[in-house]
């Protein structure tokens, strides 16, 4: 699958890593399966629930998680993925990262370099759980059409 | 008529995309088997290597977490709806630079290393932490032996006091060897006997708006356990601006309460009371007394809440008041809503700096009693020259039962409008209580009635025993 971006959800995933520097950023990514693409459509950004140690740790717990699936349902979406930072760290997904991943869902990590946004990928968990694969993204700008 | 069992979309591929499946069961566990031996690689992702739940997968039973149920225990019935819901974890590789363990901190950390949700991880955690414990006393005791028992790396302590015989009752950081000494150093000395690892950082000031960023921005965690209203603001503020949980706790007589105001995650202390009380209205401990074992639980309230967050483990406080009722022996909880016009933490705050908080609560502002009171050693010597005067206890009949002075009229408080009509306003009167601050109130209240000849015995039976009197007993 390839995972389809818009300018501004690049944009506002780095603006959120960049805001909460040197804690760690995250939100879920709302859209809909096309064939074999997932289409972004909507970012929900949530509060990292983490205290203990937000610098290297995020963690949205099942009430975010359950209400913004709801919120996206509620607008015919799904989850489609997560996103979060990595501060001073490259945009690759840790052992942690692996341990606690879901399947299918893409995995878009930006790296925060002191407090700048840099490059942002996409990974996805191996059915058996056995590594993190490089998703490709494609960044669209996506014309609004009225129906 | 089957259990509905909700999928997340992670798991929908593994199920034919479905998004939930009828399946027949009578618990969580055999819902789960059945789940799992339908679709087979569903498995690895639910359930960890040992057969355990993965940490990261949260069932629930219509609204119900089943941790807080009976786990694969829980009952369903036809009808009951379970859902499987994600909680999402991650981080950089990485992890900051967790301090080792010893072969003695491993020894000392045993029982807490074998609980899977310490283990050493946690342990480093702890050892890492930074908490402040603002007051050195009834909470500030137990909060302190638990923290430094439990290997949390940095203690400060905020105190400006010296111990006194009266702490003992309560404050059990302390002991009678160092009555007389400051609080800080008897607690070190208890703390390093305790536990040596732990790196114990003293403040001995009064907490204030000059000092309190500056001090609190060097932690991670700060207990509250504070006995007066202006430094519970104070704290509180001070952790609003500067992002940092305050677990607090107070206590009165036989009930205390608590709770974990992060203004990020819930509300703050202001969200739950937005002004103080007047000054006077709350009587302290020294005034109200307390049961002795009663901090000892809500310090240890204080003490488990800060462990959790350093832990990141279980359900914090947060938006949460535990009121526990000691005679009763009762626990309540209610829930808190952030306000959102909290003027420390709404959305437009107008509390953006640290403030007077001895203002903000009205002390300073009462009225000012010169002349109205009387030092203990000129009322001796008064009463001597004037068998007349009129000395009125205004405390409890049990504080009288503990001591008196001969030749007072015993009229508690409470009683005291309702009895004038026993007090000869010709007469000199002089009240008097414990310390001083209820005659003060007796004598507003008398003066109000039209009494002219009325003072107060300043520091009260206290100063009395003190001062002219050494047979009667302090307390």
């Amino acid at each position: 699958m390839t995972l389809v971006l818009d300018a501004r959800h690049v944009a506002a995933i780095s603006r959120h890593g960049e805001a909460d520097y040197p804690a760690e950023a995250c939100g879920l990514i709302g859209g809909a399966v096309e064939a074999h693409r997932k289409v972004a459509v909507q970012l929900v950004p949530l509060a990292n629930q983490r205290t203990d140690s937000a610098r290297n740790r995020y963690l949205i717990d099942p009430e975010s998680f359950r209400r913004a699936q709801e919120k996206l349902e509620r607008d015919g979406l799904e989850v489609l993925g997560v996103y979060h930072s990595h501060p001073d760290h490259p945009p690759a997904p840790s052992a942690f990262d692996r341990e606690h991943a879901w399947p299918w869902l893409s995995y878009v990590i930006v790296g925060v370099e002191r407090g700048r946004a840099g490059e942002m990928k996409s990974w996805v968990l191996a059915e058996d759980r056995g590594s993190f694969d490089q998703e490709p993204i494609t960044t669209e700008e996506r014309k609004v059409v009225w129906q | 008529m089957a259990v509905t069992v909700l999928i997340p979309t992670p798991l929908r591929p593994f199920v034919g995309g479905r998004d939930a499946l009828e399946l027949e069961g009578g618990s969580v566990g055999e819902l789960l088997d059945r789940l799992t031996g339908e679709h087979a690689a569903l498995k690895p992702h639910l359930f960890a290597t040992d057969g355990r739940l993965r940490s990261f997968v949260n069932v629930y039973v219509n609204d119900r977490d089943i941790r807080q149920l009976s786990q694969r225990e829980t009952p369903v019935k036809p009808g009951d709806t379970v859902s499987i819901i994600p909680s999402i974890a991650g981080g950089t590789a990485v992890a900051e630079e967790l301090p080792k363990l010893s072969h003695e901190e491993i020894l000392r950390y045993s029982r807490h290393l074998i609980l899977p949700d310490v283990g050493v991880e946690g342990q480093k955690k702890l050892k890492a932490a930074r908490v402040l414990l603002v007051g050195a006393g009834g909470l500030g005791s137990p909060a302190a032996l638990y923290l430094a028992a439990a290997g949390v790396g940095t203690l400060g302590l905020v105190d400006f006091d010296v111990v006194d015989k009266t702490n003992l009752q309560r404050q059990i950081l302390h002991g009678t060897s160092t009555v007389g000494v400051s609080k800080l150093e008897s607690a070190r000395a208890r703390i390093n006997d305790l536990n040596p690892n732990v790196r114990v950082e003293t403040f001995e000031t009064h907490l204030t708006s000059e000092n309190a960023l500056d001090i609190i921005r060097e932690f991670d965690i700060v207990a509250d356990g504070t006995d007066n209203f202006p430094t519970r603001y104070l704290v509180n503020d001070a952790c609003v601006l500067l992002d940092k949980p305050n677990v607090y706790g107070s206590i009165f007589r036989f009930e205390g309460q608590a709770s974990v105001f992060h203004a990020k995650r819930g509300p703050c202390y202001r969200c739950l009371y937005a002004e103080p009380p007047p000054p006077g209205l709350v009587p302290s401990c020294a005034e109200g007394g307390v049961l002795g074992v009663l901090p000892g639980i809500i310090g240890s309230i204080q003490a488990m809440e800060t462990i959790k967050l350093i832990l990141g483990a279980g359900q914090p406080l947060i938006g949460r008041l535990v009121l526990f009722d000691a005679l009763k022996l009762e626990f309540r909880e209610l829930k808190l809503e952030k306000d959102p016009d909290c003027p420390v933490c709404g959305a437009h705050p107008t509390v953006t700096e640290l403030i007077d908080y001895q203002a903000f609560c009205g002390i300073g502002a009462e009225p000012s009693y010169d002349g109205a009171e009387i030092t203990a050693q000129d009322l001796r010597a008064e009463w001597q020259g004037n068998p007349d005067l009129l000395l009125v206890d205004v405390r409890e009949p049990h504080e009288y039962e503990i001591a008196h002075i001969d030749g007072a009229v015993l009229v508690p408080l409470g009683e005291l409008p309702d009895r004038l009509a026993e007090l000869d306003g010709h007469r000199e009167i002089v009240t008097h209580c414990h310390h001083g601050a209820r005659s003060l109130k007796a004598l507003e209240i008398l003066k109000a009635a039209g009494f002219s000849k009325v003072r107060s015995l300043r520091g009260g039976i206290d100063a009395w025993a003190v001062n002219v009197d050494p047979s009667l007993p302090r307390y």
